[in-house]
């Protein structure tokens, strides 16, 4: 895990102190709510429907037990006794008033942490696979790399007022756990004669208009890494549109000169930009990467697992992959038990993980973007402990990628964005598909559910996606079917007219009962989609 | 006051020419940029140009600053003004981006800015600016 060094720290408390006054300002009347608001955002404070919800970065979604710790003690002494796992590999309270706004960055900092640009139009928190340093397919860990994107990307002078949001995405394997492509900037570390560099996929993203980002550069040679990624931001800071909110992503600008101009434009760019000495020195990298040295793992230990306790077998099964260590294994903990709200985690069970990483896992822990949470690093033989101790915490729901294990967003519980709620839909959803055989039987199912069209539960990319819109002032859900986040990245298909909140569970038992009597062998539900297309499930749905 | 200055040498007394009409004259010495103009038509006529005026009509239009950079990058170093909605809490990136004098619609206080600037000690990237990145600092 990397560490903060001199430099890091003195950065990140000087950011205490300035969000300290800034909020004094603020509450002083010398700046106008319009004007605090994009400093606000800027660190991840945004003002929802009930309260101020306050986003907490954790970079490429890594951290240790002792960071653990302080996000529950933050929402025993500062929220409602939990926090909400996001998307984007992030953690949100939801219950945080203005004052204490700085005394919370304050205990953040202590840990090594912060809510620098977690909002805002501004380079987002960089996220990557939630297996980097576990799984045996990556050519290297990303994460270095998306450390050193963390702070090139920490107030960028340049990129502090971009015409929208910006989010980049690291991984380095072929298979995408990250949904990649998904991203404005999708980065893959790929190596090529022997020499690490990085494909760059630009213009990808959900919200109102989903795009799968194209490739831009197949290999960027790993030293022009930082120049070129400024050489792409350049390009759309410039370039991109600021005329419409709803058109000023990336990916709109991408699609609307086309890759091969935009990538014309950055070639020039960087041509330009290479010159001027922004990449930092190998010896820069090297000092990164020292801190995301394998753990000491030990040789020679046993390989097997008894699976003698059904109920330890089934969550074997489900949740706990591979490992490129032998006798160590990769342990995904659900935060999706039936009833619960996907995401969420109370401050207990936030230090129940805390203590199994420290005492399991080499003291780390990785944020998913579907909103779990993973111990990367277990022993195989001390998978039945930490089993019972997930079981004492209520958090074994052995679901994982199964369709209760729902990507949601908060919706119109928490969000001011929102159209329609997401929550209750995911718990009828879970509770109507809630017999694990069944589930199980479902194989891989990837349900995903947004309450408005800015996409933050990603709908698109989900195998079955919902939609929550506002119809003449009820809410009602949209179906979508064949979406995917991984490496054969698509985007769902509208099955037409929407539904009510328990219609749209109706909607999702079509969908599924239609799989099952049409699939063949080991198909999953996309794959069986895929095969047979729309319309027979537009057909089961609509009749 | 509310203006900001960071130059010893004299500030120019001539109005600022839009881009269109400093491309088709020779003798003005100062230009304004809006937003959505190309700084890199400046570039050929930098040993003329004394004053650049970057437009900022809104504070949330980030364009000026690659503006400021672009101009910078290419050795211009005379007057680099940011003008319009510019805040208290954007001088440090525009100082970084190149900027070195503001004229902001609404006045800044002079203490705020003060303390704004004096922040921050590290810098994580390079720039427009004097800053050694901390990159530079670990590893010399």
């Amino acid at each position: 895990m990397y560490k903060y060094d001199q430099y890091d720290q003195a950065i990140v408390d000087a950011r205490v102190e300035e969000f300290r006054d800034q909020v004094r300002r603020r509450m002083a009347g010398e700046m106008t709510e319009d004007q605090f608001k994009p400093l606000r955002l800027m660190n991840g404070l945004y003002l929802q429907l009930h309260a101020y919800m306050l986003r907490v970065a954790i970079p490429y979604g890594t951290l240790d037990s002792r960071q653990m710790h302080m996000l529950a003690h933050i929402a025993r002494k500062y929220d409602r006794d939990y926090g909400h796992f996001t998307t984007r590999q992030n953690l949100q309270y939801n219950w945080i008033k203005l004052e204490d706004a700085g005394d919370i960055l304050a205990d953040l900092a202590t840990v090594e942490m912060h809510a620098i640009q977690t909002s805002g139009n501004c380079i987002r928190n960089i996220s990557s696979d939630q297996y980097a340093g576990a799984a045996a397919d990556e050519v290297t860990d990303p994460r270095p790399w998306a450390e050193l994107l963390r702070q090139w990307s920490t107030f960028h002078p340049e990129f502090s007022y971009l015409p929208r949001k910006f989010k980049i995405a690291v991984i380095a394997s072929d298979e995408d756990r990250a949904a990649m492509r998904l991203h404005d900037i999708g980065i893959q570390l790929v190596e090529r004669d022997g020499k690490l560099g990085a494909a760059f996929y630009v213009g990808g993203g959900m919200g109102r208009t989903p795009m799968i980002a194209p490739l831009i550069k197949d290999f960027v040679p790993i030293e022009d890494f930082l120049s070129y990624s400024e050489a792409c931001l350049r390009v759309y800071n410039r370039h991109g549109r600021r005329d419409n909110i709803y058109k000023a992503r990336i990916k709109i600008l991408v699609h609307e000169i086309g890759a091969d101009e935009y990538r014309r434009q950055v070639e020039e760019e960087f041509a330009h930009v290479k010159t001027l000495g922004i990449d930092p020195p190998a010896a820069e990298l090297e000092r990164i990467t020292a801190f995301f040295a394998p753990p000491a793992f030990e040789a020679g230990i046993a390989d097997s697992v008894d699976r003698s306790d059904p109920d330890f077998a089934v969550w074997l099964d489900q949740n706990v992959k591979a490992h490129k260590q032998p006798g160590y294994a990769i342990v995904n903990i659900s935060l999706k038990k039936t009833g619960d709200i996907p995401g969420d985690a109370s401050s207990a069970q936030i230090d129940v993980m805390a203590d199994l990483a420290k005492d399991y896992s080499f003291d780390e822990l990785r944020v998913t973007h579907a909103q779990n949470i993973v111990l990367p690093h277990v022993a195989k033989r001390d998978l039945y402990a930490v089993w019972q101790k997930l079981v004492e915490a209520d958090l074994a729901a052995a679901n994982l990628d199964l369709i209760s294990d729902i990507i949601a967003c908060p919706g119109l519980d928490y969000c001011s964005l929102a159209n329609a709620r997401s929550i209750p839909v995911a718990q009828k959803i879970a509770k109507r598909f809630a017999d694990p055989v069944r589930q199980r039987n479902l194989g891989e199912l990837k349900l995903k559910i947004s309450g408005c069209i800015n996409a933050c539960g990603h709908h698109h990319a989900g195998h079955i996606g919902i939609l929550g819109v506002d119809k003449k002032g009820t809410e009602n859900y949209q179906l979508s079917l064949g979406g995917s986040g991984a490496e054969d990245t698509s985007i769902g298909k509208i099955t037409g007219p929407g539904f009510d909140e328990d219609g749209i569970v109706d909607a999702v038992e079509r969908v599924t009962d239609k799989y099952i009597q049409l699939r063949e062998g080991e198909e999953r539900f996309l794959d069986t989609y895929r095969r047979v297309g729309f319309d027979p499930f537009k057909e089961a749905i609509y009749g | 006051m509310g203006n900001l200055r960071f130059r010893d040498d004299a500030a120019l007394d001539q109005p600022a020419v839009a881009l269109s009409a400093f491309l088709d004259q020779s003798n003005a010495t100062a230009v304004r940029l809006e937003p959505g103009e190309d700084a890199r038509l400046l570039i050929p006529h930098l040993d003329r140009i004394a004053l650049v005026e970057v437009a900022f009509p809104k504070f949330r239009d980030g364009r000026g600053y690659s503006a400021a950079r672009i101009l910078r990058e290419a050795g211009y170093a005379g007057e680099l003004r940011a003008q319009g909605d510019v805040l208290v809490d954007q001088i440090r990136e525009m100082r970084r981006c190149g900027f070195d004098s503001f004229v902001p619609d609404k006045p800044l206080d002079e203490a705020v800015v003060a303390t704004t600037l004096a922040r921050y000690d590290n810098v994580y990237q390079r720039a427009a600016d004097a800053a050694v990145p901390v990159w530079k600092l670990r590893h010399g």
